[in-house]
């Protein structure tokens, strides 16, 4: 359609252009070496050659060469690299950490999905009001996101240390609180409770603007037919949101499933290997056992595992339509 | 508005506009958001608990007081406590204001480690790496929003996959191909990568996204003058994409101000190292951590970051919500 837009006034022109002289007239009569549309067609293929060719190079690529890397033993350290078939994923079914790790790993995802959209939800039923002042509230929650992470960790490290902020806190008011980060349960509990603080202002900005989108007149209705206020929201604030509820799900699952400078500053995977999620072990295996072939293996897994869930989100999607007009 | 009527035809690239549609709709949901907390329209919902009573209002306030205290808290710790002597540091009482305030921590943060070379290493790279992204995924969101060619369903859709596979997976590799061109222990794979790799995917789709939404007709105006493309989209459809930039360059800057895996990976010497990176190697001989440096060499790292933020809200909130989505 652009394209016949465009010849138009070209075909006008040189017909209109027998008689001038000018210079301008002249070029415009002349054919092109290319057509316009083959040209524009160049410039398209010019124009998204770096992003592209990027893409390729470093994404695609390695996602191949990590599945042929599984098939192979690499030992950086020692310079060995020989094909071994399926070993790496024998290796991987008999790894007695894999249960551990993989717990951990759906522990976390799912202790913080659950506290995150907790905490998302409420936090933006709080500010979804028209209160004076309630934008420097909104302000304060999001802040976290913008502090450079591995800063709040560190300062969370801090305050979690045995003689740290949080037991001098608690100290007052007379608790002996635990060594935070050298206790299994909480050293996972810290993990995760750190990690939502951190992040919870984003989800909060989504469930915000998704309750400021349902219409009031479906509230209003609801109120007349005598809903309290927790039916109101349950009923038909919940199922109305529930499109945004379900994307910062599976973003906050996708996203845990990638944290590891938490994990490196606040516990190195331990006490023992308590919080060594799926990302953690991966990085020990090739980095610090320089078990590349292995470490491919562990990357398979995360990649099927983000895989699905992506997956998921688009098959559940198609059902939420009918909240999505 | 063209691409989105090719992409409906076929199997793969309506997979690409469904993934579209995923991404691109909380975004709009924000721009709401923000609109309607300082116009709030009185349709919208909310509002018949939009006005609380006065005591109902007092009750919200000391919730919100409360439940703020875990973020602005550390915070305040971190900036608190940077002042204080390793002495005081775990001192009990704890000590909300130093008593002893002395600026150790900041000296030691730059006798400890290079570090006025490590914070210039994160501010070029993610200068550069920002600058960068802003121009090739503008690029490249601009041909796949305007341009027709063959192909572009498809291409868009494999550019799409990088936001599918998260940097973690290809992390061996990657080492492995910057160490076959003899780039370890330098910093371009940490540009490389952040400026034509997965991060950069859903800038191009933000670009992508909003250039459909600019009216064509002035391109074409421009067309049948005699503008090329490259004059087009550098002169007419950059220029009224400044919001979508911005945008892009918030969440770019902090992704790669950020990154700590890949340096960690990557980089070795000291003085190449980036600030995540050299936080957290604030340690004595023995091990330990020196706090008040780390805490110092902290702030200075995420005050600036702080201070632009709550000048530039509205921005950071609608350019980071954008990242949100993406995980």
């Amino acid at each position: 359609m652009a394209d016949a837009t465009m010849t138009t006034p070209d075909r006008a022109s040189a017909r209109s252009g027998a008689a001038p002289t000018s210079d301008l007239a002249s070029r415009r009569r002349k054919r092109p070496l290319l057509s316009y549309s083959t040209r524009d067609q160049l410039t398209g293929y010019l124009f998204i050659a770096p992003q592209f060719l990027g893409i390729v190079l470093f994404v695609l690529v390695p996602l191949v060469l990590i599945f042929w890397y599984s098939f192979n033993e690499w030992n950086v350290l020692a310079g060995t690299f020989r094909f071994v078939g399926t070993e790496n994923f024998e290796k991987l079914m008999g790894d007695p950490k894999l249960a551990p790790v993989l717990q951990a790993t759906g522990v976390f995802s799912a202790g913080l999905v659950v506290f995150n959209l907790g905490l998302a939800l409420f936090l933006a039923v709080l500010l979804n009001r028209r209160v004076r002042g309630i934008t420097v509230f909104r302000t304060i929650f999001f802040s976290p996101v913008v502090v450079s992470l591995v800063a709040w960790t560190i300062v969370w490290s801090f305050l979690l240390q045995d003689n740290g902020g949080i037991n001098g806190l608690l100290q007052l008011v007379g608790i002996d609180g635990p060594n935070w980060l050298r206790e299994g349960p909480t050293a996972m509990a810290s993990v995760i409770v750190v990690q939502v603080f951190k992040n919870v202002g984003l989800n909060m900005v989504l469930f915000l603007a998704a309750l400021q989108g349902v219409p009031s007149e479906v509230q209003e209705a609801a109120r007349m037919d005598g809903a309290s206020d927790r039916a109101l929201f349950w009923r038909i604030t919940v199922p109305l949101i529930s499109p945004t509820i379900l994307l910062t799900s599976i973003i906050t699952i996708v996203g845990s499933l990638q944290v590891f400078a938490q994990i490196a500053v606040l516990t190195q995977g331990g006490p023992g290997i308590s919080t060594t999620v799926l990302v953690y072990y991966l990085y020990q295996q090739a980095f610090d056992f320089h078990h590349f072939g292995y470490g491919s293996t562990l990357a398979i897994v995360l990649f099927a595992i983000v895989l699905v869930l992506t997956i998921a989100q688009w098959q559940l999607r198609k059902r939420w339509v009918f909240y999505e007009n | 508005m063209r691409t989105d009527a090719i992409a409906r035809n076929s199997g793969p690239d309506a997979a690409a506009a469904q993934a579209a549609a995923v991404i691109a709709r909380p975004v709009l949901d924000v721009d709401d958001a923000l609109r309607d907390q300082r116009a709030p329209r009185d349709q919208r919902a909310g509002q018949g608990r939009g006005r609380p009573s006065p005591w109902r209002k007092v009750v919200l306030y000391g919730l919100l007081s409360v439940l703020a205290i875990p973020f602005v808290f550390p915070t305040w710790w971190m900036i608190t406590s940077s002042f204080k002597p390793i002495s005081q540091i775990f001192a009990f009482p704890p000590e909300l204001w130093p008593s002893n305030p002395t600026l150790d921590g900041y000296v030691g943060a730059f006798t400890a480690q290079p570090f006025a070379l490590q914070y210039f290493n994160s501010m070029y790279i993610a200068i550069v790496v920002t600058v960068g992204t802003m121009l090739f995924a503008s690029m490249a969101g601009y041909a796949f929003a305007r341009i027709r060619f063959r192909g572009q369903g498809i291409l868009f859709l494999v550019v799409l996959t990088g936001l599918l596979i998260p940097a973690e997976v290809t992390i061996v590799p990657l080492f492995q191909m910057f160490n076959s061109w003899g780039m370890i222990d330098t910093h371009w794979p940490l540009i490389l990568v952040s400026t034509f790799g997965a991060p950069s995917v859903l800038a191009t789709f933000i670009m992508r996204q909003y250039f459909i939404t600019l009216p064509v007709e002035l391109e074409e105006a421009a067309r049948i003058d005699g503008l090329g493309r490259w004059r087009i989209y550098w002169s007419i459809a950059l220029p009224l994409s400044r919001s979508a930039l911005a945008a892009v360059a918030i969440f770019t800057f902090l992704h790669v101000w950020n990154l700590y895996l890949e340096p960690t990976v990557y980089l070795q010497t000291p003085e190449l190292f980036t600030l995540p990176q050299a936080l957290t190697r604030y340690t004595d001989a023995y091990g330990g951590e020196m706090w008040n440096v780390q805490l110092a060499a902290a702030t200075l790292t995420a005050l600036p970051v702080l201070i632009v933020f709550v000048f530039a809200q509205k921005q950071f909130v609608e350019g980071l919500a954008q990242t949100g989505l993406k995980g």
